[in-house]
């Protein structure tokens, strides 16, 4: 506590430069904690096999969990259980309210609720995946919980989507261009697709991906790893 | 009414209240409420037993606060709260948006008092750190129990629009004919704000205490979109 200075009162500061004492309250806990990836995008673009591909090309690497938020809170975990990726312990089942950008943007409480139970049962945790609830182009991450994030569209999703632009698309660290086998069988441009985005978002990169070719995903994989130092011992 | 008692009522304040729906959506799976004509008895129902519960300890951790008490008594009032909440999943939906809160307090209204709190129950109940944060801001118990009993039917109007697709206008209006009762129960809560952690009122509404519980074990069967 600041010294009593001689005229009978306390000052919750203590104005005296010299003086060199602990903080009164704690730091924000940001040394040491996980890395956390947002992976959002509309509904049914790949966000879940995106992040299964993920644990499969990472798991072994970082001391790794998963978050996930789908509306049906219960179905992106059983699907990540299922897929055997990620020991299940190590999944977080978020519950939105009906409302999953609210939860990656506005109020980000249940998920860092579940980044933190996370970080509490496994210790020396390197990387959290927290992976959106389907929404729509104007949805991404809070910079309070995501450190980086993947937006994720697809081409059977219309290849105008790039186009039609909105934060997830031009702001996002990485827009992933998923299902590139299914190209030509709906009709969808890849050439226009990945010009748009890449007009769109100007320096930041853009990948193209099928996880049919690539079950891996070993670009964003790579992404990753130059994101995310791994721990030495 | 107090700038942070406004804050901490307003659906925009970060502190996770927007995932839990009050036990409205395991009244709407049941057909209980299905439409605006359903609303105010459930509405007013919650009100007058779990808001009022949630009122009474926010003004006394009001008036705790401003008093600055032994910490100890942040114990207490966390203790007898958890006895006058016989559901765990109440209890756990309380301690969750409690925990929230503390988050967006400890950023926004850094203090001892909330540094004290927080040493003696980390994961506080969401009336006792909601109380705290307005008595800290020297708001008085009146407010504090005004923000935490307009939340405890604010939100799960609020779930009825998002699960039901309820007329948003006819929804707004159910909760402004609140305002006589909203009144009165934060009065009452008022009254007793000096009193006792063990003296405190004790409204009791079993029906709520099922329904969170039976929210729960749905969960683990099929989905439900809200934590409680």
């Amino acid at each position: 506590m600041p010294a009593e200075h001689g005229h009978g009162h306390f000052h919750a500061v203590n104005f005296d430069p010299t003086a060199a004492e602990p903080d009164h309250y704690d730091a924000a806990p940001t040394a040491g904690r996980a890395y956390r990836i947002g992976i959002g995008g509309p509904v049914g673009s790949g966000k879940t096999a995106l992040t299964a591909a993920l644990c499969r090309a990472l798991g072994g690497e970082y001391n790794l969990a998963v978050v996930t938020n789908d509306i049906y809170t219960t179905e992106d975990a059983d699907f990540l259980r299922r897929a055997g990726v990620l020991d299940p312990e190590r999944i977080e089942a978020v519950q939105t309210g009906a409302c999953p950008h609210t939860a990656i943007r506005d109020d980000i409480t249940a998920n860092l609720d579940a980044v933190e139970k996370l970080e509490e049962k496994f210790p020396g945790l390197e990387l959290v995946i927290v992976e959106s609830g389907g929404d729509n182009l104007t949805a991404v991450f809070s910079r309070g919980l995501a450190d980086s994030q993947i937006f994720v569209v697809d081409v059977a999703g219309g290849d105008k989507v790039p186009r039609k632009g909105g934060p997830g698309v031009t702001t996002a660290d990485l827009l992933v261009i998923n299902k590139t086998d299914l190209a030509p069988l709906v009709g969808a441009d890849l050439t226009v697709m990945t010009s748009d985005a890449h007009h769109m978002r100007g320096e930041l990169p853009v990948f193209a991906q099928s996880l049919v070719d690539t079950p891996d995903a070993p670009a964003v994989a790579d992404w990753v790893r130059s994101l995310v130092p791994v721990r030495q011992g | 009414m107090d700038p942070v008692a406004l804050i901490l009522s307003d659906s925009r304040f970060p502190g996770g209240g927007h995932v839990h729906s009050g036990g409205l959506e395991e009244v709407a799976a049941r057909g209980l409420v299905r439409s605006e004509r359903d609303l105010p008895g459930f509405l007013f129902g919650r009100l007058r037993t779990a808001g009022l519960l949630a009122a009474a300890f926010a003004a006394a951790s009001a008036h705790a606060a401003a008093r600055t008490v032994e910490s100890v008594h942040w114990r207490r009032l966390d203790q007898e709260l958890d006895a006058r909440t016989p559901s765990l999943a109440q209890r756990e939906a309380s301690r969750a948006q409690g925990r929230g809160t503390a988050r967006a307090g400890r950023a926004a209204w850094p203090s001892s008092v909330l540094s004290q709190l927080l040493a003696e129950t980390p994961r506080p109940h969401h009336p006792i750190i909601s109380g705290a944060l307005v008595g800290i801001g020297g708001g008085s118990p009146f407010d504090a129990a005004m923000a935490v009993a307009y939340l405890a039917v604010s939100g799960p109007a609020s779930a009825a629009v998002r699960l039901l697709g309820l007329d948003p206008f006819a929804v707004n209006a159910v909760v402004a004919r609140l305002a006589g009762p909203l009144r009165e129960v934060s009065g009452q809560a008022a009254e007793t704000a000096g009193a006792d952690p063990a003296d405190l009122p004790a409204p009791a509404s079993p029906a709520l205490d099922l329904f969170a519980e039976e929210h729960t074990r749905h969960h683990q069967e099929e989905v439900r979109l809200f934590a409680s």
